[in-house]
């Protein structure tokens, strides 16, 4: 709705068109420490983007880069058609929903989203306050102060103070962070709505995978300094490039096997199963010649499980592996099982609970089976763990 | 009046706790607690505050002499005399001690900005400078500044080469070619004194404020000094407060710095007061100008305190 409201005047920096985001060859070094590698990106203009990552990554220092809070010790940052590498964050058209919000304590909610108009000499802003309140649907809390607002009222006065300025672009750091899980569930979906109804571009940091994939169209996934991939949420998932994306976006299974030729289309892999596993040689981030190690890697939830007695069943055409079960956990909806495997130890299996077969229990034996085109294959130079780790975070 | 400071009572030994006892005589005792804990305070209170404004208030009130002895007769006109005789006093003193808490104000703040906001690992080094003269007695630091304004010392002779001291004297702060025996003295003896009792509240109050409210102010188009005039100052408005009184109250009664640094036309109220008890043995004069200071700062700081310091914050 209130995006048909006439923007005021703004500062000569805002009146630059375009809302994307270009970042060329920057980096950021304290002393020794390289926080930020030097990166090239370019953030679509009303695009909802997500810098995914674990606690010092540099996807905030990236962030603050843009938001005009951090030098960058080299490139450039461009938005819209702006150079604002050089100036100082009060003259770029950006702002920014801080974590923990840093809200004024000494304003109320209503001056607290006047700040920036106010600043800006605009005289009457009553009007636009109102709106703004109302699409964040705080309008009855405006003369409380910050400190009498609870935690997912006090995120939506951070998102409405930034948003009532008509930034090009919205930066938003950790937003959701100091929430309980079900209130950011319902954060998410209300930020999405707002970013669908005032079309601006949102650049998002989060180290959390699900809500990054949940909100985002396009997701970088940083590490070490570095964008590891980038693409959409469903892109990543299904063809990560490196073991860190394989491992922190969802789960994976990573098998390491030796090439051992080509049929039609896919690549053939020995050295695991009783005969070999197929993969789709499109699906395979490293080029991989016969008697090259890859790592062949499977999603849980793309894997079926059968009891061993049944293995007869299992139709040809499919990648099979025989193990054991060293674990199941019953959740709801799925059963998570550990199986080892003389090829690999503790996949993980997620099977949805249709019809249950009793007989897979920790102990029994089992063979597992997929289809060939939901393998994908990495680079075996590469940590296999990368990832696990701080996915948890 | 010692003899009244016993310590608070010991619980009585009947208290000791039987494991047998029933639970409402425990929780009853655990209600007492904060009474008992409030029992030294208040002791010391009475004591030392209610007791002696009791007496003096009487001994204000009492005419006769040394040599007949006081009888309280509430002879309130000691009140309007004591303060139509001295009233130049009261206002000199006031005026001292507004100039010293501006200029506490002025020094201290940036002071007190830098330490919570830009000093990094030099912030506790910093905070006991600040606090390091304390280290030294009052008198020795206020008789240190004699030497230093002294009429052939340095801070002289530059103030004089850069016809500074013309300036002040034109405005009646100084006199002649002298900084001692004037009110810039005295001015500057208690801006120094009490300095550290500005900077302290200014600094835990600028401390606690999170550096990211800088950020979001410069982020929502605010420039620098903008960020300073509306949200760093606005809610550091509890320590300038608590500054200004910690400074003001202490020196309008402040007779230390008169005596040394000034000359009898620089004379405070507390050096009459003091004069009046110690030399001139004047006690109903003495008690009820002690009175009338009370009350004139009562006011001042209520005034104040209504125009600067109810808004809640934070």
């Amino acid at each position: 709705m209130t995006q048909q409201t006439t923007a005021p005047a703004e500062p000569t920096a805002a009146t630059a068109s375009g809302g994307a985001v270009t970042l060329t060859g920057i980096s950021k070094t304290w002393g020794d420490f390289t926080a930020v590698q030097p990166l090239d990106l370019t953030i679509p203009e009303g695009s909802f983007f997500a810098l995914l990552g674990a606690s010092g990554c540099g996807k905030t220092t990236t962030l603050r880069m843009i938001a005009g809070l951090e030098e960058p010790t080299s490139g450039t940052v461009r938005i819209g058609d702006l150079d604002a590498t050089e100036l100082p964050p009060h003259k770029r058209p950006v702002n920014t929903v801080f974590q923990n919000y840093a809200l004024f304590p000494h304003l109320d909610i209503y001056e607290n989203v006047a700040f920036g108009l106010r600043r800006r000499g605009i005289k009457s802003v009553k009007k636009q306050v109102e709106e703004m309140l109302e699409l964040v649907e705080l309008g009855h809390l405006a003369r409380r102060k910050p400190h009498q607002l609870s935690g997912g009222q006090q995120q939506r006065v951070a998102v409405a103070r930034a948003l009532i300025n008509r930034p090009k672009v919205l930066l938003l750091d950790e937003p959701l962070g100091a929430l309980d899980l079900k209130l950011r569930r319902q954060m998410q979906l209300e930020l999405k709505r707002i970013q669908t109804e005032v079309g601006i571009t949102f650049v998002h940091v989060t180290h959390d995978q699900e809500e990054a994939m949940t909100m985002a169209d396009t997701i970088a996934v940083m590490n070490a300094g570095r964008i590891e991939q980038l693409g959409a949420p469903a892109d990543l998932y299904e063809n990560p490039v490196s073991t860190f994306v394989a491992n922190f976006l969802g789960q994976s299974n990573l098998i390491e096997a030796t090439v051992s030729g080509t049929s039609g289309g896919d690549l053939l892999l020995s050295g695991i199963g009783e005969g070999s596993l197929a993969m789709p040689a499109a699906r395979c981030a490293t080029p991989a010649a016969s008697g090259d190690k890859v790592l062949a890697g499977i999603r849980p939830e793309k894997i079926s499980i059968v009891h061993a007695d049944d293995a007869a069943e299992v139709p040809d055409g499919r990648n099979r592996l025989t193990g054991r079960i060293v674990d199941a956990s019953f959740i709801g909806v799925s059963t998570q099982y550990v199986v080892n495997s003389p090829w690999c130890p503790e996949l993980a299996v997620f099977s949805q609970n249709v019809e249950r077969d009793s007989r897979l229990a920790p102990g029994a034996e089992v063979v597992l089976h997929w289809n060939p085109a939901h393998t994908f294959g990495l680079d075996a130079a590469q940590d296999i763990d990368a990832g696990t780790g701080e996915a948890a975070a | 009046m010692t003899a009244i400071a016993t310590p608070a009572p010991a619980p009585a030994p009947g208290d000791a706790p039987p494991a047998a006892s029933p639970p409402g005589r425990a929780a009853r005792r655990r209600k007492l607690v904060p009474y008992w804990l409030l029992l030294p305070g208040i002791l010391w209170l009475l004591v030392f505050f209610a007791a002696p404004m009791v007496y003096q208030a009487s001994t204000s009130v009492q005419t006769g002499s040394l040599e007949t002895g006081y009888q309280v007769t509430w002879h309130f006109a000691t009140y309007w005399d004591a303060f139509k005789e001295y009233d130049v006093f009261y206002l000199r003193s006031l005026i001292y001690a507004g100039i010293a808490t501006v200029l506490c104000l002025a020094i201290g703040y940036p002071l007190a900005y830098t330490i919570a906001f830009k000093a990094g690992r030099w912030r506790n080094v910093l905070l006991v400078m600040v606090i390091a003269p304390f280290f030294t007695s009052f008198l020795i630091r206020t008789l240190a500044w004699r030497t230093i304004l002294a009429d052939d010392g340095i801070v002289v002779s530059v103030l004089d080469k850069l016809h500074i001291l013309n300036a002040t004297a034109a405005i009646g702060l100084t006199s002649g070619d002298r900084v001692l025996a004037t009110p810039l003295a005295v001015v500057c003896g208690l801006t120094y004194n009490f300095l550290p009792f500005m900077i302290l509240p200014l600094y835990s109050s600028l401390e606690r404020i999170d550096p990211r409210l800088h950020e979001a102010a410069g982020d929502l188009y605010a420039r620098p000094f903008t960020t300073f005039r509306k949200v760093t100052f606005p809610i550091s408005l509890p320590g300038v407060v608590a500054g200004t009184l910690l400074t003001f109250i202490p020196a309008s009664g402040d007779y230390i710095n008169a005596e040394l640094l000034g000359s009898p036309s620089e004379q405070m109220i507390g050096n009459v007061i003091q004069s009046k008890f110690l030399t001139v043995l004047d006690y109903p004069t003495a008690a009820a100008l002690s009175f009338i200071l009370m009350a004139v700062i009562l006011v001042i700081v209520s005034v104040y305190i209504r125009k600067a310091g109810t808004e809640e914050l934070v």
